[in-house]
């Protein structure tokens, strides 16, 4: 084993180090029990949250924190179902005072047929969110220019779409994918868009630092099982992707030495 | 007095205050965040916030979500 394959491999966003590269949601679970089981499978250290209003006809009712505890789990608030830059900036604050926490997940959505973000919106969010002090991961499509135009605002992690969400498509676009990890600076994630584990991998062998996803694992048959399928994945395509793959070939090339047949 | 309460009218006694209008709700001050007509209201006015009739109240937490 080389020196290099024994290194740390650690994910830094927003000056902060996670093992793990696989970040979940935790929406669409038949329950917050089955959800805490799947980020456990998954090895996740960051699960997305989204703001909502408080039941107050039952206060009893079951809380998120119940299940999966902010102590263990880094908690990164999304703006799910914001369509403009102030609902947005708007939910965003109150999560800041809710939690205390400033790492947040930004995304500013054009219309409900695709879930697709608005990128004009999303910039002009970005740009308030990062002059308030906080740290922003940008969901975004797969434009690397307007990638390149999020990171020069200052967001701490670029998350462009692979399908949308909630779609399982896959990776519809590698090649813009690729561009955008090889022009960013910061962290980039595939986020939406993956259905299976070997599009998770995919992923990450364009040379994603991580993959975000949802639907994948809450929707799977066997959620918890998926979950650690994903986990696999995300390593498996990581360390395809450091390890560098061969050259494809137009024709075979045998394995064993063509010297000493008998 | 009436108030609004994550968008449904509530009644509420005069001269309250936000923190013990919460405490009356039953909710927990962790993991909250209340908006007093557009305004966020930090934790640490919450006893010291009178509420007036008309008040409007968002009051959210930490859900599930993607």
């Amino acid at each position: 084993m080389s020196a290099d394959s024994q290194t740390r491999d650690t994910l830094t966003i927003a000056g902060v180090e996670y093992n793990s590269r696989l970040i979940i949601g935790t929406g669409k679970y038949a329950s917050y029990e089955q959800n805490a089981q799947a980020a456990e499978a998954a090895g996740a250290e960051i699960v997305t949250v989204a703001i909502r209003r408080v039941n107050v006809m039952d206060p009893t009712q079951e809380r998120l924190s119940d299940h999966l505890s902010p102590e263990k789990f880094t908690y990164l608030p999304n703006t799910a179902g914001c369509f403009t830059a102030e609902d947005a900036l708007r939910t965003l604050r109150l999560a800041r005072e809710a939690g205390g926490w400033k790492l947040v997940k930004l995304e500013v959505l054009a219309d409900q047929k695709t879930l697709y973000p608005d990128m004009v919106e999303t910039l002009r969010a970005a740009e308030v969110l990062i002059k308030e002090g906080f740290d922003v991961m940008v969901y975004c499509t797969d434009d690397p220019v307007y990638a390149r135009r999020l990171e020069d605002a200052g967001c701490c992690a670029i998350m462009p779409l692979g399908a949308p969400i909630g779609s399982g498509l896959g990776i519809q676009n590698p090649i813009n994918i690729r561009l955008i990890v090889e022009q960013a600076k910061v962290p980039v994630l595939v986020d939406a868009g993956v259905g299976t584990a070997s599009e998770a991998a995919i992923a990450m062998e364009l040379g994603c630092d991580g993959v975000l996803m949802n639907t994948a694992i809450a929707e799977a048959k066997d959620p918890i099982r998926m979950a650690r399928a994903m986990k696999h994945a995300v390593i498996a395509g990581r360390e395809a992707y450091l390890a560098g793959r061969m050259k494809k070939k137009m024709y075979a090339d045998p394995s064993s030495p063509l010297a000493g047949l008998i | 007095m009436q108030l609004i309460l994550n968008g449904s009218p509530k009644e509420t006694e005069e001269g309250v205050t936000l923190g013990q209008f919460l405490k009356e709700l039953g909710l927990p001050e962790k993991g909250l965040a209340v908006e007093r007509n557009l305004e966020i209201v930090p934790k640490s006015v919450y006893d010291s916030t009178q509420l007036e009739a008309g008040d409007r109240l968002e009051v959210i937490q930490f859900v599930g979500g993607g």
